[in-house]
């Protein structure tokens, strides 16, 4: 890499201490380029086997990559940790502006170790680090008035990042998650709940600093190549329109949208809630993460009258997105876009996973509904689908737990299952809630093999949905299919290129782009380098107890219809051992 | 011609102007930006863009005690970076908050009005436009 870029600069923060200080780490960063690949080897270096994910020694890694400040759509920062969802690897991605804060402040990872005794928010300004009280901002109700308050006591208006948690996190609710600018998230496996551990409230970060590149001319031209790309071409015009909610009425017409806890897949209601609904009757504002001209994330203005004086009204800006909408409205039967609006706001507000969240809300009605939960348990509050008064007062009362039931909620759907039972409904995939894509086999295997449990992982929706049936792919096929899309992807998430812009960073792009940040990578290293990675995730899991067999598959998805027919389950128990088979080979020959 | 804001209602946060901004001057990164995205108090409740606006009489020159700062013909402001010691006084002069700092030279940075970013905003929020049109300071 280049001598003078601050990317291979790591900065640690002990919490517990109240120090910091910054190593160089040039040879991480040749030799996994960034972002995942750095992450992940952070990981295995500071986070120690068995380690409690809750207990101060569990370490979050943020990281980032060469590409960041360079070029466009490389707008992702990482985040590594122990799990306390799934009690093993945890990793999210996040835009907004945090990526290109970590880059202009002046490092390409930081390290966060050990515990506050209280509250306090991290203030991280052209690589040094001030430790400020959060006391204050402890118990706040909304996450969002954490963020303004962070804005007005920080320097940095517009570079800058404001990474906070909500209640969630602070009441260590197992999926709370870490929102950065409002409306971005580093969601699903509760890196909100590491946050709250260690008393810490937010991150703020900032930097304005100019970067090296091997060679001008040929940057400007690369640039000027990508960058018209990304606002011509037709593979970003999905994300620029209507969104990716666009994807709710795609996914009921062919019956892959998961409906009432997956009782069905097709919601007949499914119109009320479209992108081209929100699109039509309430999108106010188009936002981008810094560095990216594409603007996919799509903001609701949500007029209401207050019922206690006429000719008063507040109107609420609500981020949505398909995922979001899967699983706080379809799966909980939600048609009506202003009750998913008022549910996705305090889901928002309370800061905890809205996937994980509609997809426990969904459990717990069709638990209540089947008897195994009773209304007293649930505190009096009445889960009924499509009402979504009772799913805001539920979602409360996970932050506040005021008894076992909410407690085993907190927990997640594969938690609360194994205490109440309804294991063959509670819809998670290696410990983690269902994403929303019902879709056929390869999507389920996907997320099921993929190191986060996460759609992200490899895409096995993608392969479904290119299925005419003509030639079906067999087990093995599709086993190492899965997986080479996934070991593709940790180079992407290692430059931290936004997934959305895959077709944009082709091998060839990322590694002209790479050379002109200083690293001489083929493409043949590239994806050995994507095997590397990937391999070093697997290990972590193993470490941490995991085992491809030993995976449970809920039988809804056994059950209800995909478009591509029933899935099987020694089907999809056969991918699992392929992939299996597949990463055990190589692990024998990489020794 | 000059820069200038068409529509800041437009602008999506994407900042692409202010990369645009340093490529043009040689650099990556931000510390060369004469330009600045930010948000109006919260995302949601969009952008400002701030930049230079080429003013008729501009306090930066006036408070200048090097005369480092020029009004340029047509365009803008010229800094002649060997007379600037770096005082930050035409910072402070510009309400607009255009006069920008690069830390690591520590001098100002300030928009000659070339045109460039206009080709890197997505949306529609900068044009560039024939000096004496009407537009906004800061949008």
């Amino acid at each position: 890499m280049l001598p003078d870029d601050p990317l291979a600069n790591v900065l640690h923060i002990d919490l517990t201490g109240k120090a910091y200080w910054m190593e160089k780490r040039q040879d991480l960063f040749e030799a996994c380029i960034g972002g995942a690949g750095v992450a992940i080897r952070l990981l295995n270096e500071e986070c120690p086997a068995g380690c409690d994910a809750l207990g101060r020694e569990n370490p979050i890694i943020l990281a980032i990559g060469p590409l960041t400040g360079l070029f466009p759509l490389a707008s992702k920062t990482v985040a590594m940790f122990k799990s306390p969802h799934t009690g093993n690897l945890g990793e999210s991605h996040c835009g907004g502006r945090s990526a290109t804060a970590i880059r202009m402040a002046g490092c390409g990872a930081i390290v966060i170790k050990g515990a506050s005794h209280f509250p306090i928010y991290l203030a991280i300004h052209d690589g040094k680090v001030y430790f400020r009280d959060a006391s204050s901002l402890w118990g706040m109700e909304s996450s969002f008035t954490v963020g303004r308050i962070i804005r007005e006591n920080e320097p940095g208006a517009g570079i800058r990042t404001i990474m906070r948690i909500g209640r969630g996190g602070e009441q260590l609710v197992s999926y709370a998650c870490v929102t950065a600018e409002s409306y971005r998230h580093f969601g699903r496996l509760g890196l909100g709940a590491v946050f709250g551990s260690k008393k810490l409230k937010g991150v703020v970060i900032s930097g304005r600093r100019s970067l090296p590149v091997s060679n001008k001319k040929e940057y400007r031209h690369l640039y000027e190549e990508v960058y018209r790309k990304a606002v011509e071409s037709l593979v970003m015009r999905k994300y620029h329109d209507l969104g990716t909610a666009e994807n709710v009425l795609v996914l009921n017409s062919m019956g892959g949208l998961p409906t009432r806890n997956l009782q069905e897949a097709r919601f007949e209601e499914a119109a009320g809630i479209s992108g081209e609904a929100f699109a039509e009757q309430f999108l106010g504002r188009r936002l981008a993460c810094s560095h990216c001209p594409v603007a996919c994330i799509h903001i609701a203005a949500l007029r209401e009258p207050y019922e206690d004086e006429s000719y008063f009204y507040k109107t609420s800006m609500i981020s949505y997105d398909y995922e979001p909408i899967y699983a706080l409205g379809s799966m909980l039967g939600i048609s009506d876009a202003r009750g998913f609006l008022k549910l996705m706001d305090e889901v928002e507000k309370l800061g905890i996973d809205a996937i994980s969240t509609g997809v426990i809300l969904a459990w717990a009605t069709e638990a209540m509904k089947r008897g195994i939960v009773s209304a007293s348990e649930a505190s009096g509050v009445k889960l009924n689908w499509g009402d979504h008064h009772g799913y805001m007062d539920a979602a409360r009362l996970i932050v506040e737990q005021p008894n076992e039931f909410y407690r085993a909620l907190a927990r997640g759907v594969e938690y609360a299952s194994s205490t109440y039972g309804g294991e063959d409904y509670a819809l998670a995939l290696g410990a983690n809630e269902m994403p929303g894509y019902h879709t056929g086999p390869a999507a389920h295997a996907g997320v099921l093999i993929g190191a986060r449990h996460s759609h992200l992982d490899n895409a096995g929706y993608s392969i479904d949905q290119k299925d005419t049936g003509a030639r079906r792919p067999g087990a093995e096929e599709l086993a190492r299919n899965l997986l080479e899309e996934e070991r593709w992807r940790q180079i992407l998430s290692s430059l931290v290129v936004c997934f959305f812009a895959r077709g944009i960073y082709g091998p060839e792009t990322v590694s002209k782009a790479l050379r002109l940040a200083g690293l001489d990578l083929a493409t043949e290293d590239l994806r050995r380098i994507g095997k590397d990675i990937h391999r070093d995730k697997c290990r972590f899991k193993t470490r941490e107890g995991f085992s491809l067999r030993e995976l449970r598959i809920p039988r809804r998805i056994l059950e209800t219809e995909t478009p591509l027919g029933q899935c099987s389950e020694s089907a999809m128990r056969e991918v699992l051992e392929h992939a299996e088979r597949i990463i055990e080979k190589e692990e024998a020959e990489a020794h | 011609m000059r820069l200038a804001i068409a529509d800041s209602e437009r602008c999506v946060g994407c900042q692409s102007c202010m990369f645009a901004c340093s490529r043009r001057q040689g650099e990556a990164g931000l510390a060369a930006s004469c330009i600045g995205v930010r948000s109006i108090g919260g995302m949601e409740r969009g952008f400002t863009v701030v930049v230079c606006r080429a003013c008729d009489n501009p306090p930066c020159v006036a408070v200048c005690p090097t005369d480092a700062l020029k009004r340029r013909k047509g365009r803008g402001i010229a800094l002649d970076a060997a007379r600037c010691i770096g005082c930050g006084h035409c910072r402070d002069a510009c309400i607009l908050g255009a006069v920008f700092w690069d830390d690591e030279i520590n001098k100002p940075m300030i928009c000659v009005h070339c045109g460039y970013c206009v080709q890197f905003c997505p949306h529609g929020v900068l044009e560039f436009v024939k000096r004496g049109t009407i537009g906004n300071a800061t949008g």
